[in-house]
């Protein structure tokens, strides 16, 4: 799209049409045990280890709320600005399926734990814009059912019965895949600055039910299709693509578009038909009589408040108002809550060191952390958690960048060998010798040098050809070897080519 | 010297205490006792040496004067509780051979606190039943017959193997579950007394899930004071079970007093049925006179929408057992019919068909019917409000009276078979369910015998938590109608 205002539409025959996305997402939470029972929640262990008596749905087992998981639910909601339900309860959803032992999923559709909220996005080309949830619920995994390892047999792993999901459901406000990708990251951002699900997309902590449908602009809402359990950003961004476009052709071609669930095919990138409205479920839902109404109490609400981080939408705020940071710069660096806490463990360090005030800080710290750091670590193939160097290490090289010890360019060979060593710079500037000069008694007398060696570029500069200047000062540093401080130099050779 | 096992708890607890018999002794009586009774098919496992091990404990106890309070009492346990490492069935074939690893709590309270287990009491398929004739394992016989008759009679149900096998003098005492009656009606039945207290004073875990808002465990014993003791063990909050209760378990058998001065005694009058039974109407009108006698004051009550109450009970409790009973899949224990080839649907379809009777089926398809998209409104919605209003009647009530007295069942024990028709067996429940749908603590306590000399039970129905209120009018009356009724041995 070249015209990052005009919205995002699908060309069809008959002409432009408009897409309509919302977004169920289901978050596993992060919660050491799972929904209703005791036993342990974490990923990759081995078939059917984690299961109790509770999530195998032995006769006469019974559920019994885990509050972690309802903390959790409810510091979400706030994060997102959401109505925090005092009185929820849950219900069951029945249907029968091999990986679910119990028959029933316990769920929440009556009453949520949390209403009405909102997430603001920042969709790749396309102008920032908010995002209405429609509700954020507490319910149960299933389990899994393996059908490939056995030529006629199915095998169940029960690991996931029973962990604690929030299904987080957008109204349909988004309008193009950049949309929908952007409320993802935007979402699995929040859950992972909150702590409330780590938003491993590749671990199943976080997939999506895509719901699509096309109108022509101004119409009322076209017929949806919901596509299951998509998984990745991009694969989500693919099938509403792919399912608009479709819709479009079947529309186009004289069909209509029928209620269905349909599964995204990732080697094709399309989507296609699992089962129609006239074959879904009659879940039955009817109040869990085994568990009581969850009842919050505003101390409880209050503590949960309390507990937040600050958030990256504030975070992203104050870096641009608090440190002068550009837009672009604050939203990479507080896209994690890890690079955004590196970042600020940084600047810290550095105030301290320099005892200036952070907003004359913060922009070089992050030109080098977006730049000279981030690369060294795409070099290293390493995540920042491994960073070979700490924000201290990092606060001591830009100190002494800050206080004219080095240049940037010295402060590159610093950092490279900080990185290749693990030593500190201070060491490595005092070892090596690498300190930058301001002595302008020796910058003088290697300009003087200079200029008597190159009598001829004297006479062209002076004749006009003032792009010479550059060379003058790349003589004069290498004459240095790279130590004089790069604006005196400049200062000196502007006075002695004046004088 | 009386045969021990015509001893009531109480007294076995004292004279095991007195050394005047030893738990050992009290054990192998009961054992054989349960032997010569297989003709009543009240156990459907005998767990001798479970008794056994509990009797040899507690006379080592006992030397040392470390008795607890159920030390060597041999107890009857209904099917529907779990018993780690002993078959629970829940009296239907599709549990057949399932052998918990966990023992429910109730049961885990009543043998920390020294009972023993003679056995696992049959019941109706699923507690699905009022007559025992729904059991995969074969129906119980009652213990009592009409005079001059052979022809066999139900004990009650959903709790008939223990109904039959405490006034068969095979236990002292069992444990029974109630969702709509299924202790008070078998406790009637059979001459005994049952107390169902009030929802969430047992703790549901372990107990195998009928209709989860209504299931209560309670005790079923020979008199008032047996049923306060074992109730005393079984009773008690559980973590483990969201809806139990956190309230402290009173002294229920100390405080039997049957001084019922200052109590009033509520009569409510849509009990009193069209075409009552003339015995049951005497009865009651006696029963009204005893307490009257240990010192009460008697008022007319009204609860007006209990004529609902059954209908209600019968879409409720089939809509939750329907989802409850989803878990018997063929997929993870219990009974698994695999047609060659067939699907995991086809395997639901023939396991749940071999495994459950047909009671169980009938409300699984009702419980199913009712919750469908496009009918839950016009049936469990709608249930749920008159739950509500029946709660609210009972409410009003107890601004009038301190406990309700009502007959137990409308009638006495029939004969298997009597009840062919659903609706027939369904209103045998219509005096038990009202309290079962406001979870009110009620007992059932013999009263009388009918002129065939079959017994009879007064339903004594209380406030939430009142068991000690409703326990001591059971006390009253049961002094006061000196009931010494009990079946003649022919087994």
């Amino acid at each position: 799209m070249t015209d990052p205002t005009a919205p995002y539409t699908v060309r069809g025959a008959t002409g432009d049409w408009e897409i309509v996305v919302g977004l169920e997402v289901h978050a596993q939470v992060t919660a050491k045990s799972k929904l209703f029972s005791g036993a342990a929640a974490s990923f990759g262990a081995a078939p059917n280890t984690q299961v109790s008596l509770v999530d195998a749905a032995m006769p006469g087992m019974l559920p019994v709320l885990n509050g972690e998981c309802v903390r959790q639910a409810v510091r979400t909601g706030l994060a997102l600005d959401a109505e925090v339900h005092r009185v929820s309860r849950f219900d069951r959803k029945n249907y029968f399926y091999a990986d679910l032992p119990q028959g029933y999923q316990i769920s929440q559709l009556y009453h949520p734990i949390v209403g009405e909220g909102h997430l603001d996005i920042e969709p790749d080309g396309e102008p920032a814009k908010r995002v209405g949830i429609e509700r954020l619920h507490l319910e149960q995994d299933a389990g899994k059912s393996v059908h490939d390892g056995h030529a006629t047999m199915t095998y169940v792993d029960l690991n996931r019965s029973g962990c604690a999901l929030m299904e987080i459901v957008s109204k349909p406000d988004l309008r193009s895949p950049a949309q929908a990708g952007a409320y993802v990251r935007s979402l699995r951002s929040l859950l992972r600055y909150v702590g409330s699900c780590d938003g491993n997309m590749e671990e199943g902590s976080m997939r999506a039910d895509v719901n699509v449908s096309v109108r022509k602009p101004g119409d009322a809402f076209g017929t949806r299709t919901e596509t299951k359990n998509v998984n990745s950003v991009r694969f989500i961004m693919a099938a509403v693509e792919a399912e608009a476009r479709r819709q479009v052709d079947v529309i186009e071609a004289g069909g209509t578009i029928v209620q269905e669930t349909r599964l995204f095919d990732p080697d094709r990138m399309t989507t296609r038909a699992m089962r129609s409205k006239e074959d879904a479920h009659d879940y039955r839902y009817f109040p869990d009589p085994d568990l009581l109404p969850v009842t919050l109490t505003e101390a409880f609400v209050a503590e949960c408040a309390a507990s937040l981080p600050e958030l990256p939408g504030a975070k992203r705020t104050r870096y641009v108002d608090g440190f002068g940071l550009s837009p672009y710069d604050a939203a990479v660096l507080t896209a994690e809550r890890e690079t955004a806490d590196w970042f600020e463990a940084l600047l810290a360090d550095l105030v301290r060191r320099t005892g200036k005030p952070g907003f004359d800080l913060a922009k070089p710290a992050a030109n080098w952390v977006t730049s000279e750091l981030f690369a060294a670590l795409k070099r290293l193939g390493v995540g920042l958690d491994a960073s070979p160097v700490t924000p201290t290490a990092a606060a001591e090289l830009l100190a002494l960048i800050d206080d004219k010890t080095l240049s940037g360019s010295l402060a590159k060979q610093v950092f490279e060998i900080m990185l290749d060593t693990g030593d500190g710079a201070a060491a490595i500037v005092d070892a090596r010798g690498l300190r930058q000069t301001s002595d302008t008694g020796a910058i003088d007398a290697a300009v003087a040098d200079v200029l008597a060696a190159n009598p001829d570029k004297l006479a062209e500069y002076r004749s006009g050809k003032d792009k010479l200047f550059g060379f003058f000062v790349g003589q004069t540093m290498r004459a240095m070897g790279g130590k004089a401080n790069p604006a005196v130099v400049n200062e000196r050779i502007r006075a002695a080519l004046a004088g | 010297m009386t045969a021990l096992p015509d001893l009531t708890l109480a007294a076995m607890a004292s004279g095991l205490r007195a050394k005047a018999f030893s738990a050992a002794e009290l054990a192998e009586a009961h054992i054989a006792a349960v032997e010569a009774a297989r003709p009543l098919n009240a156990f459907i496992v005998e767990t001798p040496d479970h008794a056994r091990a509990a009797a040899a404990a507690a006379d080592a106890a006992l030397a040392l004067g470390e008795a607890k309070p159920l030390s060597g009492i041999p107890l009857g346990i209904k099917d529907l509780f779990a018993t780690e490492g002993v078959q629970t069935t829940a009296g239907s074939k599709i549990l057949a051979g399932f052998v918990p690893q966990y023992e429910s709590t109730v049961t885990a309270r009543l043998f920390a606190d020294g009972a023993g287990m003679l056995g696992k009491l049959n019941m109706d398929q699923f507690a699905m039943g009022s007559s025992n004739e729904t059991s995969a394992f074969g129906e119980v016989v009652s213990p009592w017959r009409s005079a001059g008759s052979n022809r066999v009679l139900v004990p009650g149900g959903s709790s008939g193997g223990s109904s039959a096998a405490v006034a068969a003098r095979l236990c002292p005492g069992a444990t029974g579950t109630d969702t709509g009656g299924s202790i008070r009606q078998p406790a009637a039945f059979t001459g005994i007394a049952g107390i169902k207290p009030t929802y969430g004073r047992c703790s549901r875990w372990g107990v195998v899930a009928f209709a989860s808002s209504l299931d209560q465990a309670g005790p079923m014993a020979r008199d008032v004071t047996d049923c306060a003791i074992l109730l005393q063990s079984m009773a008690g909050f559980d973590p483990k079970d969201a809806t139990s209760l956190d309230v402290a378990v009173p002294d229920w058998a100390g405080g039997l007093t049957g001084d019922l001065r200052g109590v009033r005694v509520g009569v409510p009058k849509e009990y009193r049925l069209d075409g009552i039974d003339l015995e049951i109407a005497a009865m009651w009108d006696a029963g009204l006179a005893w307490l009257k006698d240990a010192g009460a004051s008697v008022v007319d009550v009204s609860l007006p929408h209990t004529k609902f109450a059954l209908p209600a009970y019968y879409i409720i409790a089939p809509a939750e057992a329907s989802s409850n009973l989803a878990r018997y899949d063929g997929v993870r224990y219990g009974l698994r019919v695999a047609p060659d080839g067939g699907t995991l649907d086809a395997m639901y379809e023939a396991t749940r068909a071999a495994g459950f009777g047909p009671e169980v089926k009938r409300r699984i398809m009702i419980g199913t019917y009712v919750l469908s998209a496009g009918f839950y409104d016009a049936y469990y919605r709608q249930a749920q409000k008159v739950r509500t209003l029946i709660a609210r009647d009972f409410e009003a009530a107890w601004e009038r009276c301190d406990v309700l007295l009502t007959p137990t069942a409308p009638s006495a024990a029939f004969s298997p078979g009597d009840k062919a028709d659903p609706l027939a067996m369904y209103l045998n429940d219509v005096f038990t369910v009202p309290s079962s749908l406001a979870g009110l603590p009620a007992m059932s306590v013999p009263a009388a015998l009918t002129a065939t000399g079959l017994p009879l039970g007064l339903q004594v129905i209380g406030r939430p938590l009142d068991e000690a209120g409703v326990l001591n009018a059971g006390f009253a009356l049961e002094r006061a109608a000196g009931f010494a009724g009990r079946p003649a041995r022919w087994w």
